[in-house]
């Protein structure tokens, strides 16, 4: 299977990707991307006008800008980019949070994001601390508007965000929106009855390349932006290591390919809710 | 063409390649491995993969006794690679099913050899003497191990000490697909040199080569030099004719699925008292005052992994069959060692193992089995060990010290003699505290003393006589334990059953309906009816032939519940409990 194989998931073609941080762009030189198999160039035509070119066809492609980010869609949009209720609220930062690239399948980055039992083993001293490694047991469900929830979900943090002083236990909620895109909802230090959000746009870049490009709306009691960033970047940082060493790089979707836990109820759904979408791009489809 | 049978032994490694806890990344035919050896000097080469979710074990750690993931803390064992430990559900003992997959290793002339299917045996050379050779380094090439193979038949070098020379006669001793043995000699100087290339994948490779004769200091060096040198120039030659050809499609090695049972959620595994183990008495020693030890080997294969806790049926040569806890710490897993408390009540299996079981004897031992699993998500534990009591709790000490968590061992006993094991307790350090000769008042104000203070993330482990273990649940409970923070396994269940009742049992998801009259256990009927249930100790104390009760009212006469489980009524251990109630339905 050749890295570059094209996609022909509908339900990928026809959606919108994150494929630039606008911050990232500059108007004197073009940028080159890929997105699903496909090279692209962005180019600037002065300062605000993007356009977003096919290198093997030299066509077009439909192009928006959203939340920081330059959107692309290589078929025909179906359905408008994911919409960020948060991102309204007037006492919140909007920050993108660095593109970071990672040799793995995006669909592994998501479930990576959806983990908790990983805290204390690869964020130690911050989003976990070993001998505090117990998943308790949370809710995952499938929502009326396909989307999978799972709630209820609870982790002894040392350092659960750039303000916290000291460790508690944090109460998460995710949400997987689209097969790339996923939203994590966390309890505001400050503002307890409140929720700091991270939504993560991946790009698919192949089927064994992604780019995530996390988007936070956090509120912004007592934090700046560049705190937000620098310790988003800590964090994606320390999962990069150990998702570049999955194997393989793409998910597996048959059952039997690896060996779930009750800790990891949701991945088990996402991965079956993949299935039923048929969602082939970046994962190894079940054996029938 | 690249012969690429999975029967062949090759090298996929170099002695050198495993320093003191280092885990290596050994390639194969394209199938990777994570090659490490453990404090005792066993050499593991497993599939690079974690199980659970495909995270290379080669950046795992190695602990000495145990390879432990980075990505979600799974410890999997020495020799056995079953995984010991989750640590998203410390509460749970992992199904033993869990094993990662193993390969053959073999340790010779200074490499590590293994196949995925191993024929025959690793290639014998006459020549070459184990302890008077030299390993060079490997070196990689990016070319068929096939085309390297034929380029070290040309392969021209001096003999060992006439190194500065240019004129030896080399001569090709013999050679195959993948290893060519030459000769160099000069005047009086010979040295047999012997090359294997190990096939990483479709155009990749490592020549490993091995020089007879042992050469230290500055002639050493000069070798060391003089073949690096040589062997550089010849990968640049091999490197240059494979690029000449079409580079040929990398290999694929298959990654085994896990068992169907795996890839669901898991379940409680099913077996009934079977001895399926045959293991030898290698030893047999005074472990204490009253105790003998017993280190149990297998005949063939390796044991089943265990999880500290964990206890195996013994089959007895007159009968009986009893139940002692594994004393060893992870990654110990050549052997069981039990150890025996000879009872002065001994209604025959003590005395058995103590005057009739000698070293070299064969006895059938059940797999192990763990209704005393640890946690290991406390920030601090405590162990209080009543005489042979301490052979659970030590097995758990050791898991905890080798992890470095915070723990106590209390051990109860009438005096230093009585003390066991005192090889592996020694290990501890200060964090074993032996209490001796007190008096049942003593041990009880020694208790108070020890349990005061609970903490909330702290837990407590009981064994010992039933007295103590009373005492000591009595105790924890004043000092503000909650249940689930104790812990404790019985020896045996002293009460006295009442076997009167009788009364109908219902089996839900079995669809049979079962009448239990005076006399007879559940088990005993349901066994009779075909229903496999597992079982050990058959007298309430182990906890392996639990059912969870979906309607009607336990009558417990077990001394594994604690009583918060036996208030909420929906547990029962099938061998003494009974009904209180006409109809018990049971999720069986």
């Amino acid at each position: 299977m050749s890295i570059a194989a094209l996609c022909s998931d509908r339900v990928l073609l026809n959606d919108w990707h994150v494929v630039a941080d606008l911050a990232n762009l500059s108007s004197a030189t073009a940028f080159q991307t890929r997105l699903l198999g496909v090279d692209l160039t962005i180019r600037s035509h002065g300062r605000y006008d993007k356009q977003i070119i096919r290198e093997d066809s030299g066509e077009v492609v439909n192009s928006t800008k959203r939340y920081g980010f330059l959107w692309a869609c290589l078929g025909k949009p179906e359905r408008d980019i994911v919409f960020v209720p948060e991102a309204e609220e007037g006492d919140r930062y909007l920050v993108t949070g660095g593109s970071i690239a990672v040799k793995v399948s995006g669909l592994r980055m998501v479930e990576n994001f959806l983990d908790m039992g990983h805290f204390p083993f690869v964020h130690t001293g911050w989003l976990g601390e070993e001998p505090h490694t117990e998943v308790a047991p949370y809710k995952v469900e499938l929502t009326a508007a396909d989307e999978l929830v799972a709630t209820e979900c609870q982790f002894y943090q040392p350092v659960a965000s750039p303000t916290a002083r000291e460790g508690f236990i944090v109460d998460y909620v995710y949400k997987v929106i689209r097969p790339y895109t996923v939203a994590l909802y966390k309890s505001n230090p400050a503002q307890k009855g409140r929720l700091d959000v991270i939504t993560l746009f991946v790009q698919p870049v192949d089927e064994e390349n992604c780019v995530a490009h996390p988007f936070l709306t956090y509120l912004k009691e007592g934090i700046d932006e560049a705190g937000i960033r620098s310790f988003m970047q800590l964090i994606f940082a320390q999962d990069k290591p150990i998702l570049e060493n999955q194997v393989p790089r793409r998910l597996p979707l048959d059952p039997r390919a690896e060996t779930p836990i009750r800790a990891d109820a949701v991945a088990v759904l996402y991965r079956r809710w993949l299935r039923d979408k048929s969602v082939t791009y970046g994962a190894i489809p079940a054996r029938m | 063409m690249l012969d690429t049978a999975k029967t062949r032994w090759h090298p996929v490694a170099a002695t050198y390649d495993l320093p003191f806890r280092h885990v290596f990344h050994a390639q194969l035919l394209g199938r990777e491995f994570a090659v490490w050896r453990a404090d005792d000097g066993y050499v593991n080469v497993w599939e690079n993969r974690c199980l659970h979710r495909g995270v290379r074990l080669s950046i795992g750690i190695n602990d000495g006794r145990e390879l432990k993931c980075q990505y979600h803390g799974w410890r999997y064992s020495n020799r056995t690679a079953g995984c010991t430990y989750i640590p998203a559900h410390p509460a749970d003992a992992p199904a033993r099913t869990i094993t990662n997959r193993t390969f053959a290793a073999v340790e010779r002339y200074g490499l590590i050899w293994s196949a995925e299917e191993p024929q025959g045996e690793v290639p014998e050379l006459p020549g070459l003497a184990e302890g008077e050779l030299l390993t060079l380094r490997g070196i990689p090439v990016n070319a068929p191990a096939d085309v390297v193979a034929a380029r070290l038949e040309g392969y021209r070098f001096q003999p060992n000490g006439r190194t500065d020379g240019s004129d030896a006669k080399v001569s090709v001793e013999a050679s195959n697909e993948f290893s060519v043995a030459l000769r160099a000699v000069d005047g009086e100087a010979s040295t047999l040199a012997v090359f294997f290339v190990q096939p990483v994948d479709s155009n990749r490779s490592v020549i490993r080569g091995v020089l007879d004769g042992k050469v230290e200091g500055a002639v050493r060096l000069a070798v060391l030099h003089h073949h690096n040198d040589l062997l550089s120039k010849l990968r640049d030659i091999a490197e240059h004719e494979a690029q000449a050809q079409p580079v040929p499609a990398p290999l694929e090695p298959v990654i085994d699925r896990v068992s169907p049972e795996l890839a669901e959620m898991p379940e409680e595994t099913k077996h009934g008292r079977k001895a399926t183990i045959r293991v030898e008495v290698a030893r047999k020693w005074q472990a204490a005052d009253g105790i003998a030890g017993f280190e149990l080997r297998p005949i063939k294969g390796l044991l089943p992994t265990f999880q500290p806790g964990a206890h195996i049926d013994v089959h007895l040569p007159n009968g009986l069959i009893r139940q002692y806890s594994i004393t060893n710490g992870p990654g110990e897993s050549d052997s069981y060692i039990i150890g025996v408390k000879l009872e002065r009540d001994s209604k025959g299996g003590s005395t058995c193992l103590h005057e009739t079981v000698r070293q070299g004897d064969v006895l059938a031992i059940s797999e192990p089995r763990n209704n005393f699993p640890l946690r290991r998500d406390a920030m601090k534990t405590i162990f209080v060990a009543g005489g042979i009591g301490i052979t659970p709790l030590l097995a758990m000490a050791q898991a905890l010290s080798n992890q470095s968590l915070n723990f106590e061992l209390h051990y109860f006993a009438q005096n230093e003699a009585q003390l066991a094991f005192p090889e592996k307790t020694a290990c501890l350090g200060t964090s074993l505290k032996p209490h001796l000769g007190l008096s049942p008042e003593q041990t009880g104000a020694r208790l108070r003393e020890i349990l005061s203070g609970y903490r909330s993330d702290a837990h407590l482990y009981l064994c010992g006589p039933g007295p103590m273990l009373e005492a000591a649940r009595h105790v924890a409970a004043e000092a503000g334990w909650p249940e689930t923070a104790v812990h404790f396994e019985y020896f045996k269940n002293t009460n006295v059953i009442d076997d009167s009742s009788s009364f109908e049992v219902a089996l839900a998801r079995s669809c049979v309906t079962l009448k239990v009259p005076a006399g007879r256990t559940i088990l005993d009927v349901m066994r009779e009816a075909g229903i496999d249930m597992p079982s050990s100790c058959e007298q309430g104390a182990c906890g392996t032939c639990l059912a969870t009760v979906i309607e009607g009212e336990p009558d417990h006469q077990d001394v594994y519940l604690n009583d918060a489980e036996r208030k909420s009524g929906t547990k029962i251990m099938t061998c003494v409990s009974r009904a209180k109630s006409a109809r018990l339905v049971l999720d069986l």
